[in-house]
């Protein structure tokens, strides 16, 4: 299952520079999709297009199998299975919370809602002491969090999420996010999630694809796409990997937490995340050094055999990406030219990667 | 050079203004407050009696009844041509206008007219058959050509058979119009609103009211307190009484008053 | 009490006037405003300054066309023969039909403000919750628009209550059918009847007040805290 997503158009504005938008792309009907890329590069547009509230006259979109628009046909807003979250909550001033939630959910026929789905969403979301509330009494984070229940309510077959933390602020932020990845986690709605902000998206993303002047300039799982050498792509301050990854364990003398990805551990200081619990983290390129033999009396705590995958350029030209694969999983070294020459760096060397910080992301 | 130079412009235009101000005070400025529906031939006597007098007439047109609450509120009129011969008498009952001054300048004609050729009989039967959608009339509270129309609906004795059809007018310009649009089939009119330069109906068909059917409609002027001292007023008021002017009035369908 | 059985009578029928073409004007003005507030048509200006041009005109003019284009020979007056209703002049109908026409505008820019103040947005939450266009257009933009159809509908009836020139060009002052109050109030005024003229214009006075009241109750001069 797939979204096939082709769409082009111009604005002939005059007063504005004239924006065009030209993507053809194939997403994963599954997980989250960050739409990433600066603003003005045609995030939203496409997002607008998806959702049919652009009407764009050359366009084709495939949902799941279901045509939503071709030449010659167009599904309108109101037929099409989606939920979309607006930048702003958006919530209707005249109705109540509960008033809102009802508004999607008695409409989409095809499937109702039953009290059971209703309830599990409005705790998903932790909104249930605010049904009765009209929008004008919550803080801008329940509003939103009301809204994101809104649409989910409709019963969507596709999330549609523009910038949905944009508006707040870094608190408010910090508490929906764990609401967004349990979203994620627990419900089997694929969602496209429009976003300039580098920590939402190495966060939530599971697939990100880079939008540039109305271009998606490069589409692909994240963890692939944050590792490639010719294009690095920067979520924040430097390139680095991203692994998913649980709590297997604690060391509660050290205050230290191990986390266990696909092909290996790492150790991190302990953040109180119980063990079992999915958790993301990152490691900068910056963070991770090699060494041709295994190293003894290093200071560092994170030492994983490893094979060189591919050698980049990077922005410097003093310095180099290393792309070092760690059983399934990519991680990115910065060295310096001078080091990669007398290490004798070559693509399938077998090596070992020491891993100076990692960051748990949340 | 310029500082000396503009004294002298000043007493040029000094000396100006002195025999501006000499010359009006021999052509004096009168104020007029007219009723309406004398307004065509009060143009054309004023016209003529400022050529002959050289005084200067300002003319308002209007009801009778806002005249006089103006009058009483201080407007500047300094001489009042009524549509009736009441208000006259009233306001020189009240101070407002001089003494014995009013005279009856014309007498209204009542017509009974249509802007349809052949519809209005010249014996009045229409209004005895009462084959007709709507009758225009003149506010009789208000209009004296609306009370006399009403008076004669009454003396005919058609009054309770027409009264549904009546649609009024607030003032006799508005009863024309509603007549001439069409939009009445007939109406009370003042004969001076549609008589022709021939002394004929101009258009449509009309039966003159006889006199006996209702009340004269006596026009009455009167000099007010303001023009007192006023010459030019009191010009203009004899003026009035000329046979000149009195052939122009019967030309307007109205009769001369004694 | 001053008031004569004529002038309850005309209170009554100017109520009824007021009220039915307060009705008939939010009927006819919403999807005008609707239109209005949302088309990026070259006709809106056109459309704009007609439907304003009452506002500007002098009552007095725009009751002088009505009066020819109802009569016989009037195109109006030419369809409603035809149609079988007779002429309008000198009608109730005629009166409501002259009214709706001077006070369209009343009606139509404070329903058309609101639709602009509202936007487009809710009406995309509204089509991406499943609801029709027409569906959204009862459930969101009406409800939002609110304050501008209060206003709408008590500047209509107010307006209708205090038209004069209209109404004496083409009602033809008939008791009980086409003698509304501002024209009585003339009447009174005209005949020196201060008194009876006092105590209409006064109780006229009284309601423009409170209709006034009544708008700036729904309209404050502060903006709305939104509610996003």
């Amino acid at each position: 299952m797939s979204i096939e997503a082709r769409f082009s158009l111009t604005y002939p504005t005059s007063a504005s520079p004239a924006f065009a938008l030209d993507v053809d792309l194939q997403l994963p009907a599954q997980g989250i999709t960050a739409l990433f890329g600066p603003s003005g590069s045609g995030k939203t547009s496409l997002l607008r297009c998806i959702a049919g509230l652009e009407k764009v006259k050359t366009g084709h979109l495939v949902v799941n199998g279901e045509c939503w628009q071709k030449a010659g046909f167009f599904l309108p807003v109101h037929r099409r299975a989606l939920g979309y979250v607006f930048q702003e909550a958006s919530l209707f001033p005249h109705l109540t919370v509960q008033g809102n939630l009802d508004y999607g959910a008695i409409r989409s026929q095809r499937h109702q809602v039953t009290p059971v789905d209703q309830r599990n969403i409005v705790e998903l979301l932790g909104i249930g002491h605010l049904l009765l509330r009209k929008p004008e009494r919550l803080s801008g984070g329940e509003r939103q969090r009301v809204a994101i229940a809104r649409a989910l309510l409709a019963v969507p077959k596709l999330l549609l999420m523009d910038e949905p933390l944009a508006a707040l602020d870094f608190e408010r932020k910090r508490e929906i996010l764990p609401y967004l990845e349990r979203l994620r986690d627990e419900l089997a709605i694929p969602v496209l999630y429009v976003s300039h902000a580098p920590d939402e998206v190495a966060r939530l993303a599971d697939h990100l694809v880079v939008m540039k002047d109305g271009r998606a300039v490069a589409s692909g799982p994240l963890a692939e796409m944050l590792t490639r050498l010719d294009l690095p792509i920067r979520l924040g301050e430097d390139a680095g990997a991203i692994l998913d990854a649980t709590v297997g364990a604690m060391d509660a003398d050290w205050h230290l937490a191990r986390v266990d990805f696909a092909s290996g551990s790492l150790w991190l200081a302990d953040h109180g995340v119980a063990v079992g619990s999915p958790v993301r983290v990152r490691v900068l390129a910056r963070d991770v050094s090699l060494a041709r033999e295994q190293p003894g009396g290093s200071s560092i705590q994170n030492i994983l055999p490893g094979r060189v995958d591919a050698i980049g350029h990077d922005e410097h030209p003093s310095a180099t990406l290393v792309r070092v694969q760690v059983g399934q999983a990519m991680l990115l070294a910065r060295l310096t030219r001078r080091s990669a020459a007398a290490l004798g760096i070559a693509v399938g060397q077998t090596l070992w990667v020491q891993v100076k910080s990692v960051a748990l992301l949340e | 050079m310029n500082t000396q130079r503009k004294p002298g412009k000043f007493w040029v235009v000094v000396a100006l203004s002195l025999l501006l101000a000499t010359s009006l005070v021999q052509a004096d400025e009168v104020s007029v407050a007219v009723a309406a529906n004398f307004t065509a031939p009060m143009k054309k006597i004023t016209a003529e009696f400022e050529k002959t007098s050289g005084h200067k007439v300002a003319l308002s047109f209007g009801s009778t009844g806002k005249f006089y609450a103006q009058v009483k509120a201080g407007a500047p009129f300094e001489v009042l041509l009524a549509a009736d011969d009441e208000t006259p008498g009233k306001m020189e009952q009240e101070g407002l206008a001089v003494k014995d001054s009013h005279f009856t300048y014309a007498i209204g004609k009542l017509v009974l007219w249509s802007a349809k050729e052949s519809f209005v009989d010249d014996q009045g039967d229409l209004l005895k058959r009462g084959s007709f959608e709507h009758i225009a009339i003149a506010n009789p509270k208000l209009a004296p050509y609306g009370a006399a129309g009403m008076q004669t609906l009454q003396a005919l004795g058609v009054y309770d058979a027409i009264a549904p059809k009546i649609v009024q007018g607030e003032n006799i310009a508005q009863t024309y119009q509603f007549i001439a649009t069409g939009n009445a089939q007939l109406g009370f009119v003042a004969l001076s609103q549609v008589i022709g330069e021939d002394g004929k109906v101009k258009s449509g068909s009309a039966w003159i009211v006889p006199q006996k059917y209702y009340t004269p409609i006596r026009q009455d002027a009167v000099l007010l307190e303001r023009g007192k001292d006023k010459i030019a007023a009191v010009e203009l008021l004899k003026f009035l009484k000329t046979p000149y002017a009195a052939k122009i009035i019967q030309s307007y369908g109205y009769e001369l008053g004694r | 009490m001053m008031l004569s059985p004529d002038d309850w009578s005309t209170i009554r029928l100017t109520l009824e006037l007021a009220g039915l073409v307060t009705v008939l004007l939010l009927l006819i003005g919403t999807p005008i405003a609707w239109w209005l507030a949302r088309t990026d048509s070259a006709l809106k200006r056109p459309i704009s300054a007609i439907v304003t041009l009452p506002m500007v005109l002098p009552p007095t003019v725009l009751g002088f066309y009505l009066l020819v284009a109802m009569g016989p020979q009037g195109p109006v007056g030419r369809l409603t023969q035809a149609l079988g209703i007779g002429l309008l002049p000198f009608t109730f109908a005629g009166l409501v039909i002259a009214s709706i026409l001077y006070s369209l505008p009343f009606a139509v820019q404070p329903i058309q403000q609101a639709f602009e103040a509202m936007g487009e947005r809710p009406l995309e939450v509204a089509a991406t919750l499943r609801a029709s266009p027409l569906d959204a257009f009862f459930t969101v933009a009406l409800p939002l628009a609110r304050p501008g159809f209060i206003t709408a509908a008590v500047m209509s009836f107010a307006h209708t209550i205090g038209e004069f020139g209209v109404v004496l060009m083409i009602g033809g002052n008939i008791p009980g059918k086409t003698r509304v109050v501002s024209v009585q109030i003339y009447d009174h005024v005209e005949a020196l009847e201060f008194t009876q003229g006092h105590w209409l214009a006064g109780g006229l006075l009284v309601f423009s007040f409170c209709v006034l009241l009544v708008v700036y109750h729904f309209n404050p001069m502060a903006p709305r805290k939104a509610a996003n």
